[in-house]
């Protein structure tokens, strides 16, 4: 409760976690533009705002803006304009949950993790409307595409995030930094480490895989593969829409980059702050965290090529999958047995 | 995992993370860009920037016209009859140039109508700044060709003359 009033609450909240979560996510797309072309030994956008082009992203957001607000003529229309709505507020809807210092949160809920996993899945819901609706052979191939891929690609993402439940013991959001932030005793000594150096890094290796995998980026982007389905379940999208699902693309990185850095580096935590310094450092610290997962994923995205449609289905069915169960297997006996 | 029958492959995987490191890599590097409007990239001497006629040179023999793949080289001409070159002689035809227009817009700078030219009215000039806001301006006229001329840097010189054959 901030000022007493539990609608003004709500509506607060929504006003800070939208505002933070789109501010982030243009971040994320500037740095996309730059950092992309730096690798490949470009500059990239220079002009726009004067300086290193700073207003490219707001510029890019206004063009898409103007544009005709399409609906093809054979497509299922309310479905068809709903769907990138359901992206947007699913992935905006995982933000409640995720805590950006100890009392900095909009909801602790006590299924933390399952309602994290549970609302990113309805992401698969809107991009499967968006391929149905559009009535185009690409979106169509795009959209199965899509489902395949993020079906195979969430059962490792649940096993994985399963493993780090079943060592914090708990499936709060906050209780699993506070797990993190418990000294443990090592050769005498009684240090604080994260999950990802507590026995969790073939967990974080697969998290990782998979949730590139989750978010159809490169070099998992087969559903909107330019060179084969156009833009994929995007291809009949412009105007706002296509914004839209534009920003949902951005605001997803950012939200699993999120769900990453609270589950496996800690969250808010950091070595060798005091409780009453993380509820002021606490966003920065977890904002610093977003930002390298999010670098990392820039960086796979402007170095590896993209893979095959099988051999897609071959690493998370025949590797990911298994790799992910035997892991929470052996993490559940250490749990049960030796601690 | 399929074991691939290269030697050179030591560690599965390892060729992703050799890029990874080559793309941080660059990206620290500085960035060879050219800001063209303020920097301006000197061409290299024989660069193919435009072609410049030598109008004198032309006979309107619509070679140049023909080989064009793009056919964006447009003739027209006639003949006019010149004095005989002697007293009494047969009077002479001599080929006038009416209309000699390329189509920048169409052209692919291939340099097939520089290489066919028999009679050198054609040449190769490294100046690129002659975008237009309309289609039309790139359609260069007789004029507007020869003024390239200008432009054109002098042929390389020949090789010396080898020694008499004994």
């Amino acid at each position: 409760m901030i000022t007493g009033n539990f609608w003004a609450d709500v509506i607060l909240k929504v006003v800070i976690v939208l505002v933070a979560m789109l501010t982030m996510a243009l971040v994320a797309i500037y740095a996309e533009l730059k950092v992309m072309a730096h690798m490949q030994h470009r500059i990239g956008p220079y002009y726009a705002g004067g300086r290193w082009g700073w207003a490219q992203p707001l510029a890019d957001a206004v063009k898409f803006i103007q544009k005709e607000d399409l609906v093809p003529n054979g497509a299922d229309a309310p479905v068809f304009k709903a769907a990138p709505y359901i992206v947007v507020a699913s992935t905006l809807a995982t933000f409640v949950v995720i805590p950006f210092s100890p009392n900095l949160v909009a909801r602790d809920l006590d299924l933390g993790a399952f309602f994290l996993l549970a609302v990113s899945s309805l992401t698969t819901l809107g991009v499967l409307m968006a391929g149905w609706s559009s009535a185009n052979k690409y979106s169509l191939m795009g959209g199965l595409r899509a489902a395949a891929q993020l079906i195979a690609y969430e059962l490792p993402l649940v096993l994985t995030v399963v493993a780090v439940v079943v060592q914090a013991g708990t499936m709060s959001l906050i209780g699993i930094v506070e797990a993190q932030a418990a000294p443990v005793e090592i050769f005498g000594m009684s240090i604080s480490l994260p999950f990802l150096i507590k026995g969790q890094i073939v967990s974080f290796v697969i998290f990782l895989v998979a949730s590139v995998a989750e978010l159809s980026r490169i070099p998992f982007d087969m559903p909107i593969a330019e060179s084969e389905l156009t833009m994929g379940y995007l291809t009949e999208y412009s105007s706002l829409r296509f914004t839209m699902f534009f920003l949902g693309e951005y605001a997803a990185m950012i939200s699993m980059s999120a769900i990453a850095a609270t589950l496996f580096l800690g969250g808010y935590w950091f070595p060798w702050l005091s409780d009453e310094a993380l509820v002021w450092l606490g966003p920065f610290i977890l904002i610093g965290k977003i930002a390298v997962m999010v670098f990392f994923m820039l960086w796979i995205r402007s170095t590896w090529p993209r893979l095959r449609e099988d051999q897609l289905q071959d690493l998370a069915w025949r590797w990911l999958i298994p790799i992910s169960l035997a892991n929470l297997l052996v993490i559940a006996f250490f749990k049960v047995v030796v601690f | 995992m399929r074991v691939s029958q290269d030697k050179r492959i030591r560690f599965p995987f390892i060729g992703l993370f050799k890029g990874m490191a080559f793309t941080f890599k660059y990206m620290f590097k500085p960035v060879p860009t050219t800001m063209y409007p303020q920097v301006q990239e000197i061409p290299v001497p024989r660069a193919r920037g435009v072609i410049a006629l030598h109008v004198d040179n032309c006979t309107s023999c619509m070679l140049c016209a023909r080989e064009c793949p793009d056919w964006c080289i447009y003739i027209e001409g006639h003949k006019e009859e010149q004095p005989p070159s002697k007293p009494g002689g047969r009077v002479r035809k001599a080929s006038v140039l009416d209309r000699f227009e390329i189509d920048y817009s169409l052209c692919m700078y291939c340099g097939i109508c520089v290489e066919v030219c028999p009679f050198d009215a054609l040449f190769w000039s490294p100046e690129y700044e002659y975008s237009s806001y309309e289609v039309a301006d790139l359609i260069h006229g007789k004029t507007r060709l020869s003024d390239w001329l200008q432009t054109v840097p002098e042929p390389p010189a020949l090789e010396p003359h080898p020694e008499e054959a004994p």
